[in-house]
């Protein structure tokens, strides 16, 4: 993720990728309704640097970011829009320490119906996940997810969330994809303050005006159809 | 050991909607009142304020202000040949914590409940016959008629200030109000909300097929309003950060802007937060209760409050928890169908179906709580012949739309890819142009849904946890099947450019949200062989505890269930005031 201010970052230097990142806040092309103001131009970068993602971990959930969240006409990458940012801070904070998840034993696997029963924090879920994802990966294409074609990467998200994958040491596969996609939605559309919509980039996508709504008047101007736009508001904007 | 206070007259345990109600009704009668709230104290003005409070991610996905289950969970599952496994993250509902409870971040629905469905057995057995109620369906009538609960829910609806339209004043039937509602004594105290675009959309076309849709009532105040103890009510911004949060422009009755100050006044009413009631003490007889035992959960210091009175008024599961592990009444048996703590544990049953119109948007973010155009023509509609499918109960139908927040609010037409750019394109063009038609259903009391206290898991003092038995059962396929096929006919006269199929909700998961409108497990009644409460909500074995809340009701309506909740508890405070403080003891 440094490669973007350092030219040659971590990136480069673990997977040797080709430079990436560079242009893709100046491709960014308008996207928003006519009726609505131009988003920014170009995001500031996400802050260089994960506070729980090892090396290799932050490889993975990088392209996992990216091939969900893709640079396209609409966003820049999910990466470069903060999403794995978002991630990692929410895994070494207290969300992933377990906060609000009952944790006692005994753990057997239970029905769909009974939700969650892995004895695993989400940080420590996120840990075994991503070694078993890469050791699937490694078995399945001959490399690292990071390292594998759209298509390879494509497949082994579709089985992971379609459950026919079982990760190293018998993880289920899709406890840690409903992980995973909740956590990406979080880092693509939560306030900014917690480092992912980067300068509200996926707010502005979809329209949605933030935090500062008081619509008591907008209410009887925009309720025959009409699309009510405005440029959106974070809560550091109010702060 | 624990440390053992000097004792007091009225000991409320939580402080809640119904704690406050109790505590503000029973304040004038000069008694010394402890209410003990297991959760932290809020101030509107600080825990609710701008931009502070809308912040999803913190509120609405990670359960700010819920109940933390890390200390304390419920081990689900829907049969009883399953091993019930604890709930390990919230899902499927959502009980407070703090001061106001559940009532802190609730989107506001308020409904009279009629008649019908208080005396729900007499009626079906009138109606349709003995044999038209499963035998494995424990259906009874609460003891209290609509007509008595009427000045009650009047009371409430003020407090509250709900808006509305009323449907049916003294009988009289009302154009643009609920036309099947009971007869109610005066207005809502405040006009009706505005309909947002999709609602006059439904509205039409409900009209078409002959259905009656109107304005569905609500705590998200239409206008300024004064309720009667004084209390200041704002106007709804239609915000769109509403359920979950509390509410900034103090627009939301809450009981934190209304009975809760009022009660606080007066100065023998004392409220000690973080106090965590883990046992009502009984007396050598067992008869009689003497306290309560809680736990100062800043020190962990253990404490009793010894008094003459005490009212549980914890949220609906919480009441019935503890009542078991105090030994408060007999536990239910499912096998033998005897006892009665844990019996008719109900919940709600629904379906929904969402369109797409591509030529129009409906601003989801420009919404309130509450908010919604309903038709009760297969609900509380008496009516509606429910011989032809078959089942007990209904489904009352809405057009809502209380937010479009976006880290949950992202509909897409089935089919679209779960992520890439095809998936962007998807979010980004039907986020302004979707509606969601839901069904909102009965469930009835099931001989194997049941609450007990669970064998293996406990939670932060060692107590057992309590399990949940539950699915929804044949009645309820029945209800949703049938209001499915409804909300689909709707939803074609909407005329939209694309539709999904209309989805019953058939089992039940404790992952995805779905209300939280636990309902049962020490119900009233008329019969101490098949409630665990009598008429007035007072204990049928200890006569010094009373139960306020949802865990009285014996059966769950389509209905969200805080208007009765409000009426039961303004009942249950004048029978103290006016009868059993006169007079302690069983109240006839």
């Amino acid at each position: 993720m440094t490669d973007k201010n350092s030219g040659l970052g971590r990136r480069q230097f673990l997977g040797g990728a080709g430079v990436a990142g560079v242009a893709a806040a100046a491709t960014l092309a308008p996207v928003a309704p006519a009726n609505a103001q131009a988003p920014a131009a170009a995001p500031s970068p996400p802050p260089a640097g994960y506070t729980f993602f090892q090396p290799q971990e932050a490889l993975f959930i990088e392209a996992a970011v990216d091939h969900m969240v893709p640079k396209d006409e609409l966003t820049p990458s999910g990466t470069d829009i903060g999403i794995a940012t978002y991630i990692d801070r929410a895994l070494s904070g207290g969300w992933g320490k377990g906060d609000r998840l009952y944790l006692r034993g005994p753990w057997p696997r239970g029905t769909a119906n009974q939700g969650y029963q892995l004895p695993l924090t989400p940080a420590a879920l996120y840990r075994a996940a991503i070694g078993g994802a890469n050791e699937h990966c490694r078995k399945t294409f001959g490399q690292t997810f990071d390292r594998c074609s759209a298509a390879q990467k494509e497949t082994f998200l579709q089985e992971l969330s379609g459950g026919k994958i079982t990760l190293a040491g018998g993880l289920p596969g899709r406890a840690f994809f409903g992980m995973l996609y909740q956590n990406v939605m979080e880092g693509m559309f939560a306030d900014p303050i917690y480092g992912g919509n980067r300068d509200k980039i996926a707010w502005k996508m979809i329209g949605f005006p933030g935090v500062a709504a008081n619509n008591a008047e907008n209410i009887k101007k925009y309720n025959d159809g009409r699309r009510f736009a405005a440029n959106p508001v974070g809560i550091a904007d109010m702060s | 050991m624990a440390t053992k206070l000097p004792p007091v007259d009225i000991v409320i345990i939580g402080m809640g909607w119904t704690g406050g109600i109790l505590a503000k009704e029973l304040g004038p009668t000069g008694l010394k009142i402890v209410v003990l709230e297991r959760g932290a104290p809020r101030s509107p003005q600080n825990d609710f304020a701008v931009p502070y409070i809308r912040d999803e991610l913190r509120f609405a996905q990670r359960n700010d202000m819920m109940m933390d289950v890390s200390q304390d969970t419920y081990t689900i599952r829907n049969n009883p040949s399953e091993t019930a496994l604890p709930m390990r993250r919230l899902g499927s509902f959502l009980p407070g914590e703090g001061v106001g409870g559940a009532g802190a971040h609730w989107n506001g629905v308020t409904w009279r409940w009629p008649d019908h469905e208080l005396r729900i057995r007499s009626k079906y057995e009138e109606r349709y016959g003995k044999n038209y109620i499963p035998a494995d369906m424990q259906l009874q009538d609460w003891g209290v008629s609509g007509p008595e609960l009427e000045p009650y829910y009047d009371r409430f609806e003020y407090v509250a200030g709900i808006s509305g339209k009323a449907g049916n004043l003294k009988g009289q039937i009302q154009k643009e109000g609920n036309p099947f509602e009971d007869p109610r004594a005066r207005e809502y105290p405040l006009p009706p909300l505005l309909q947002n675009h999709a609602g006059q959309i439904f509205w039409k076309a409900a009209k078409d097929l002959g259905y009656h849709p109107f304005i569905r009532p609500t705590a998200n105040a239409s206008q300024p309003y004064t309720n009667p103890d004084g209390m200041k009510i704002g106007q709804c911004q239609y915000c769109g950060f509403c359920e979950r949060f509390g509410c900034e422009a103090n627009a939301k009755g809450s009981p934190n802007i209304t009975v809760i100050p009022v009660a606080l006044r007066n100065p023998n009413v004392e409220l000690r937060t973080y106090a965590w009631v883990t046992k009502v003490l009984k007396d050598s007889t067992g008869k009689k209760a003497t306290g309560v035992l809680y736990v100062n959960v800043l020190t962990g210091e253990e404490i009793e409050q010894p008094a003459d009175l005490v009212i549980i008024a914890a949220y609906q599961l919480s009441n019935v928890h503890l009542m078991l592990v105090s030994g408060i009444g007999k536990p239910y048996d499912p096998a033998t169908q005897s006892g009665v703590v844990g019996k008719n544990y109900a919940y709600q049953a629904g379906a929904g179906v969402t369109l797409f119109f591509e030529d129009k948007s409906f601003n989801p973010f420009i919404a309130t709580g509450g908010w919604g155009t309903s038709l009760d023509d297969f609900h509380t509609n008496w009516n509606f012949d429910r011989a032809a499918h078959g089942g007990i109960g209904g489904a009352y139908i809405t057009v809502g739309g209380s937010n479009g927040r976006p880290i949950a609010y992202r509909p897409v037409p089935g089919g679209t890819p779960q992520w890439g750019s095809e998936w962007k394109r998807a979010v980004a063009k039907w986020y302004h142009s979707a509606v969601s038609i839901s069904a909102s259903a009965s469930v009835m009391p099931n001989r194997v849904n049941y609450l007990d206290l669970d064998p293996t898991y406990t939670n932060r003092f060692g107590q057992p946890l309590m399990r949940m038995t539950f699915d929804f059962r044949e009645n309820e396929h029945k209800l949703v099947k049938h209001a499915a096929g409804i909300i689909g006919g709707i939803g074609k006269a909407m005329k939209p450019t694309r539709m999904g199929t209309p989805t019953p909700r058939l089992s039940w998961s404790v992952v995805p949200y779905q209300s939280t409108h636990n309902t049962g497990g020490a119900v009233m009644g008329i019969d101490p062989n098949t409630s665990a409460l009598n008429q007035h909500c007072q204990s049928w074995d200890l006569s010094n505890v009373f139960v306020t809340g949802a865990s009285a009701f014996p059966h769950n309506s389509g209905y969200n269930p805080t208007g009765p909740v409000g009426a039961l508890a303004y009942r249950m405070a004048d029978a103290i005031r006016e009868k059993y403080l006169k007079r302690p003891g069983l109240l006839i």
